[in-house]
């Protein structure tokens, strides 16, 4: 096995990273694939939280990296997934803890017995950016349907084009279909329009999200769940899989579009 | 003697010189780079020293050593570079740089002449966060996006949507004019004239800025002829 390495960024914060990445873990981890999460957001963990192992933690990443632990004893293990696991980020360091060669060499030694690595992000274009998109092959932008949010995944978009980080691909995460109806959201396509790259995913409003996250149970494993099929149905797309895009809003042409900008089915 | 220097090489780079090492112990690693510091004393004067150590794990102690030894002979040592955390970690505790920054990507690469003027040409989106400044006409092959800025001496041709902030005539050339195929540009600049923000069309067409006779800038539909 090597694994695929996938940095989750944005420009903005709150716009769901830290959701994305927990649930693209565990909707690879359903498939049978081994993946261990990094939360890159070190002195502001909260990936731990989300995944609903927060009390199992006893070393985190800085640990690792300073010498005072195994990669192996960070690594805690998911309650539902046996092949699923996360190093999490120190709480009381900053980020000057990490360089990216230290991610570097991580996501090396993880590489030859795991499917896929997923990097949580920061926010914004400092240090800790720069350390979490060091090792990825592939990037993950996630954004909101918002104008500040596009604008500053913009951003990210042209730095990682500056570094040379290959084409990132797009999540619109928190798309209201009424509300763009309404014409009060930029649509899907607006989106798409501005920044130019690859669509991976559209998820829907849902709050199920919330209430998923607060309880340390990603609302991918709820099989009901319009977010959750969302957030698999990418998880498929990174495994190389031919997933058509989610029908939001039937009756409308501008799936159609979007599925041929994207690229998507054909 | 001889053998001993060969542990050690040092190159220019763009902030000062670079030493690496071959394998050895720190001890003889140090030796070298003194030695070979003293063989030439005039040249190494006033330099400023980044150090690639490789594996090597060197404590508190050993940087501070050598840092003296260093601003002794008039050279700032001001990077050390290492694979191992230890060092690294050190390095950053005595406020030493932990790597050399590289030469970012010039965005100015491709010129090309139109008439007498010479013109940047950008074959690309200029993304939120990018200025790009030049002393000519601007060719920009792709959109201009929000909170991008293009700030040109001579005119600015956007064959894409201007989005985000254009300033054609920076230096006060009120001849200057600004033209795209979608100009629902935030801002405008032709000289020391600013435009209000222009509202995105439903159908946008090719137009084109620039100062008219009431000495106003206006953005007009481009005609042929």
């Amino acid at each position: 096995m090597t694994a695929q390495v996938i940095t989750v960024t944005s420009g903005k914060g709150g716009v769901g990273k830290t959701t994305a990445v927990a649930n693209l873990a565990n909707g690879i981890a359903m498939d049978g694939k081994r993946v261990v999460c990094i939360d890159g957001d070190i002195g502001l963990r909260n990936l731990d939280v989300v995944m609903g192992l927060e009390n199992r933690i006893v070393y985190d990443i800085v640990d690792v990296i300073e010498g005072r632990c195994k990669l192996r004893q960070a690594m805690i293990r998911d309650k539902h997934y046996q092949e699923l696991y996360l190093i999490p980020a120190a709480q009381t360091r900053d980020k000057n803890a990490v360089s990216p060669s230290d991610m570097i060499r991580i996501c090396k030694d993880l590489r030859a017995d795991t499917d896929f690595i997923i990097i949580d992000s920061p926010a914004g274009i400092e240090r800790g950016f720069r350390n979490a998109i060091a090792p990825a092959d592939r990037v993950l932008v996630v954004t909101n349907p918002e104008v500040s949010a596009v604008r500053d995944a913009d951003r990210v978009v042209g730095i990682l084009e500056a570094e040379e980080k290959g084409n990132p691909a797009l999540i619109i995460n928190r798309l209201n279909p009424i509300l763009v109806k309404n014409n009060d959201m930029l649509s899907a396509e607006d989106v798409l329009d501005l920044l130019g790259i690859q669509l991976i995913g559209i998820v829907p409003e849902d709050e199920s999200v919330i209430i998923g996250s607060n309880r340390g149970a990603p609302v991918v494993t709820d099989p009901k769940s319009r977010a959750g099929q969302a957030f698999r149905n990418i998880g498929k797309r990174l495994q190389g899989e031919e997933i058509p895009f989610m029908d939001l809003e039937p009756q409308s042409t501008l799936w159609k579009s979007i599925q041929r900008m994207a690229g998507g089915r054909k | 003697m001889e053998q001993v220097t060969s542990l050690v090489n040092i190159k220019g780079i763009r902030d000062g010189l670079l030493a690496t090492f071959e394998e050895a112990p720190w001890e003889d690693q140090r030796l070298a780079l003194l030695a070979q510091i003293d063989d030439r004393p005039a040249f190494f004067q006033g330099a400023r020293l980044a150090m690639d150590v490789g594996n090597q794990i060197l404590k508190v102690n050993d940087l501070v050593d050598l840092r003296d030894h260093l601003s002794e002979r008039g050279i700032s040592l001001w990077a050390v570079i290492s694979e191992s955390p230890t060092t690294e970690h050190t390095s950053q505790l005595l406020g030493f740089a932990t790597r050399i920054s590289k030469p970012r990507p010039e965005e100015r690469k491709q010129v090309v002449e139109v008439s007498d003027q010479t013109a940047l040409f950008i074959n690309k989106t200029i993304r939120s966060g990018t200025r790009i400044e030049f002393p000519g006409t601007v060719l920009v092959f792709g959109d201009v996006n929000p909170g991008a800025e293009v700030v040109a001496e001579g005119n600015v041709i956007v064959w894409g949507r201007v989005r985000g902030m254009i300033h054609a005539g920076s230096k006060g050339d009120r001849d200057a004019f600004i033209c795209a195929l979608d100009l629902s540009a935030n801002q405008l600049r032709i000289a020391d004239e600013v435009s209000a923000a222009l509202q995105p069309q439903k159908d946008p067409q090719p137009e084109i800025a620039s100062i008219n006779n009431e000495g106003r800038l206006q953005a007009e539909l481009w005609k042929t002829g």
